[in-house]
């Protein structure tokens, strides 16, 4: 099956992961083995604050692996959902934590207490 | 496949004439590079609005011909 065919399907697969998940990873590998430094960078920071995260291997499939890019307009993996909506990839999550506006963020979504 | 720092500089040039650039070769392979951006094209963007303005810039070279790129960008 082309990707083209698998389009729609992913999408509404994505759509219904970040509506369903109020912190949703799109990595590669998984949580407890991630398969690239960037991802990792993204489950440390997640796993330091202490908040729990759906984290979906975008690895297990093609149409998935380019379908999250195209979703987000946004070229490369990790990327970091927060209650539906794109917060960033590793350079701003990175960049958020050392700020603290991380925290904030995930304080003031009632995600940490 | 790697990408010279002086295309990689030349397109963000193109994209951002009143920027100021700073690149690094992170790696020394041409393939993990550091970018600094600072331009007032950014100002009031959300950084991720930032940055898909830099991805566009470099026409889906990203995450392609460039495995690694490290962004900081800011408003001037």
């Amino acid at each position: 099956m082309s990707e083209t065919a698998e389009a729609p399907a992913v999408n509404e697969f994505i759509a219904k992961t970040v509506a369903e998940n109020d912190v949703v990873l799109f990595m590669k590998g998984f949580p407890d083995q991630p398969g690239c430094g960037f991802s990792a960078i993204v489950v440390q920071i997640l796993d330091h604050l202490g908040v729990g995260f759906a984290g979906v291997n975008v690895l297990q499939n093609e149409a998935l692996r380019q379908g999250i890019k195209a979703y987000s307009d946004w070229p490369t993996i990790p990327q970091l959902y927060v209650k539906g909506e794109f917060i960033g990839g590793c350079d701003i999550i990175r960049e958020m934590f050392q700020s603290g506006e991380l925290k904030t963020l995930l304080t003031e979504q009632g995600l940490l207490s | 496949m790697p990408m010279p720092a002086a295309d990689l500089e030349a397109h963000l040039r193109d994209a951002f004439p009143d920027a100021s650039i700073t690149i690094e070769d992170l790696a020394g392979d041409g393939d993990h590079y550091r970018a600094r951006i600072a331009s007032s094209t950014f100002s009031g963007l959300s950084r991720v609005r930032q940055h898909q303005l830099v991805y566009a810039a470099l026409k889906g070279k990203m995450g392609g011909e460039l495995h690694a790129l490290a962004l900081e960008t800011s408003a001037t």
